[in-house]
């Protein structure tokens, strides 16, 4: 098992090279000196700079004007030991300034809205399952392939839409705005859960569609293996027999998906987000692609990526926890 | 002490499959029964039937299957207060709903089953030693300790060594005939008064195939319990059994005990099957004879007797039009056919 984990950990660090240096190739690729761009925005604005010296400052920090490599070495030296992943030019800002709040919250988005679709799709997906062709069966699939069909940002428009006309209540953003600045506390949860709980239930049920899809096909395989007649001819009743033997069985698929979640949520929540004005990176990452600011770009990937690395990483790690047929390969 | 007593008794059980293409009359009349810690073999062709047979007296039938018909009586004994004499009591299980909890108790303590391929049969995800420990926590009251402790002993009595360990191994880092040896410690936990065993060797060579065989001949005499052996193996049967149910298309078309069957069958498929398998002294020259034709299928049973497209003894006009009746001779043995309708 040690075993194991370590040869898992040790295929993270060749993975984020390769994603770092693909995602480097993505930065360099527009054709303007970054630098130039940067110092021309900052005098613009009338700041009052020595223009010469910070253009060679950046130039070579970043490495501009020479070879490819020098300057993905001095980018990737920068994030690994000073945490400085370039300069976001549009923000006039270090990108490392502006970025991690909105990792954040996107992971505790990713997190909540994950919760929500498997406490949905769980309990519906068993039923399913279980009670293949009854009247409850039917009943979940058609809402199931509702779900999938219907756009989330449609779904968002008109629950908000609804809202707002009979109920006054307006949702967007993450907090209120007294709520913005202040340290957190259980009040700014409550803040944020009551701005932020139709974006979390939406973004959770357009996938449950999905998963109650899945876990019914998984659980319909699995429950006619013959370690569940052993388990029914135990005198097991049969709910017992389902949640102990082919649910468990069923699971795999699941776990070795979470860590896809995160790079499926960043895609998938892009409208949803302009739609609900939230904070999260898939937005920024839009925009910053639109406005060629490549630092930024570059670092969301990179970021993105190694999360999303690192969430495959912790899926293994359950999968093997939970098959023992992994562990012992 | 009065005289053997009833266990298991099966009379006209009939067991269909309500799919789309058609009904499948998987059991389609059978009849036989049990004596207390006796040893009934169930033989036939493959698809005969056999398995189904022995769902239906556990209620493992799933949905589209169901028992339409007949009766499975099942002589219960209540364990009495201290002192006083047990007393029996019969549940029909057939009319028992799949699932409910009359069933549920019955199986795993009373009537334990033990499956063909031992690898499928455990969950590949639990260590054996859950699973094992598993049916005593659910039917006795025993601590998990005590449970854990029951589970090393009948591992090691099944003959697995260094049991100790081997309760927190999977089911594959064992070998086939480990896996079989810890699904009959499964069975066995709770002292059942019934085993079903169907095809338990099937899946195993020929060397281990004896060893289990000796393993549950030697655990009945000691437990004391009744086994239903389920084979497509007539040498097996002679080896093992005290009783033998012939089955052919779904019906148990002769029933007797093992060495009158053997001495004197008389279905004609039941002579037909002898004749196919080689007997120990026979000669190089005498030969073998298959059964001639093929198994019909399923949804096409044949009208009359289910064995007369292929019977030698056909009687045209008889066997392809009426159903045999189920003839019981003096000396208890039965026989569905028409030969000995008249006697
Ligand atoms: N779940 C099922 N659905 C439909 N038909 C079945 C099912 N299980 C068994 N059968 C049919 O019932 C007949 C008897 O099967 P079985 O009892 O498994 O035979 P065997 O004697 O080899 O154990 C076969 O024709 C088989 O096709
Ligand atoms: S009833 Fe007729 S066809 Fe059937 S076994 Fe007897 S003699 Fe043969
Ligand atoms: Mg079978």
């Amino acid at each position: 098992m040690l075993q194991f984990i370590l040869r898992r950990l040790l295929f993270i660090i060749p993975t984020f090279f390769v994603i770092s240096f693909v995602t480097f190739i993505v930065i360099q690729l527009p054709p303007s000196d970054y630098a130039q761009t940067y110092v021309s925005g900052l005098l613009a604005q009338g700041d009052n700079i020595d223009a010469q010296a910070t253009l060679k400052n950046l130039r070579d920090l970043y490495g501009i004007g020479e070879p490819a490599y020098v300057q993905y070495g001095k980018w990737m030296w920068g994030i690994l030991t000073r945490g400085d992943f370039g300069m976001a030019f549009e923000y006039q800002q270090p990108v490392s300034f502006i970025i991690w709040e909105r990792i954040e919250f996107t992971i505790v988005i990713t997190l909540a809205s994950l919760l929500v679709s498997w406490l949905i799709a769980f309990p519906v997906g068993i039923y399913s399952a279980v009670r293949q062709y009854s009247l409850g069966d039917y009943l979940s699939t058609f809402l199931a392939f509702i779900g999938i069909s219907v756009p989330s940002f449609l779904m968002a428009l008109v629950i908000m839409y609804i809202l707002f006309k009979y109920f006054n209540i307006t949702l967007g953003g993450l907090f209120s705005s007294q709520m913005e600045k202040a340290p957190w506390s259980l009040a700014k949860v409550v803040d944020f859960l009551q701005h932020t709980w139709l974006a979390i239930l939406i973004l959770g049920v357009s996938s449950t569609g999905g998963l109650i899809r899945t876990l019914r096909a998984n659980l319909l395989d699995e429950m006619h293996k013959p370690y569940v007649i052993t388990a029914r001819a135990k005198g097991l009743p049969e709910w017992k027999v389902v949640i102990k033997y082919p649910l468990r069985l069923a699971l795999n698929p699941f776990i070795s998906g979470v860590g896809f979640t995160l790079p499926l949520l960043v895609n998938g929540s892009i409208i949803i987000s302009v739609v609900m004005s939230l904070p999260l990176v898939g937005v920024m990452l839009l925009r910053s692609l639109q406005s060629q600011d490549m630092y930024l770009a570059g670092s969301l990937i990179l970021i993105t990526s190694l999360l999303t690395i690192i969430g495959v990483f912790l899926s293994d790690m359950l999968l093997a926890w939970v098959d023992p047929r992994i562990r012992y390969q | 002490m009065e005289g053997p007593e009833l266990l298991l008794e099966v009379k006209g059980l009939k067991t269909y499959f309500f799919l789309d293409e058609g009904t499948v009359k998987a059991v389609e009349g059978a009849d036989f029964s049990l004596l207390r810690g006796g040893t009934l073999g169930i033989v036939g062709e493959s698809g005969c039937g056999k398995t189904v047979t022995a769902y239906s007296i556990t209620q493992l039938i799933e949905s589209p299957g169901r028992i339409v018909e007949g009766q499975i009586l099942f002589h219960r004994r209540l364990n009495g207060v201290e002192g006083s004499p047990a007393t029996t009591e019969v549940v029909d299980l057939a009319k028992l709903r799949p699932g409910s909890r009359s069933i549920c108790e019955i199986r795993g303590s009373e009537i334990a089953m033990v499956f063909q391929e031992p690898m499928t049969a455990l969950s590949p995800v639990h260590t054996i030693g859950d699973q094992i420990m598993e049916v005593i926590l659910l039917h006795r009251k025993v601590s998990k300790k005590e449970a854990r402790e029951q589970t090393v002993e009948m591992l090691r009595h099944v003959g697995i060594p260094k049991s100790e360990t081997r309760l927190d191994t999977y089911p594959f880092q064992l070998s086939g005939g480990m896996r079989q040896r810890a699904m009959i410690a499964m069975a066995l936990m709770c002292r059942p008064s019934l085993l079903i065993a169907d095809e338990p060797t099937t899946a195993l060579d020929v060397t281990m195939q004896a060893q289990i065989l000796e393993l549950m001949k030697q655990l009945q005499r000691e437990m004391g319990m009744a086994v239903i052996l389920i084979t497509h193996n007539l040498g097996v049967v002679a080896e093992v059994c005290e009783q033998v149910a012939v089955m052919y298309l779904g019906e148990v078309v002769e029933w007797a005990d093992v060495e009158a069957l053997f001495a004197d069958p008389l279905h004609p498929y039941t002579q037909a099957l002898l004749r196919s398998i080689p007997k120990l002294g026979q000669s190089k020259k005498g030969r073998l004879d298959p059964i001639k034709g093929m198994v019909p299928d399923p949804y096409n049973r044949p009208g009359g007797c289910p064995f007369h497209p292929r019977c030698a003894q056909m009687i045209a006009g008889r066997c392809d039009q009426e159903r045999p009746p189920l003839v019981r001779r003096p000396d208890g043995r039965t026989v569905r056919c028409v030969l000995y309708a008249d006697s």
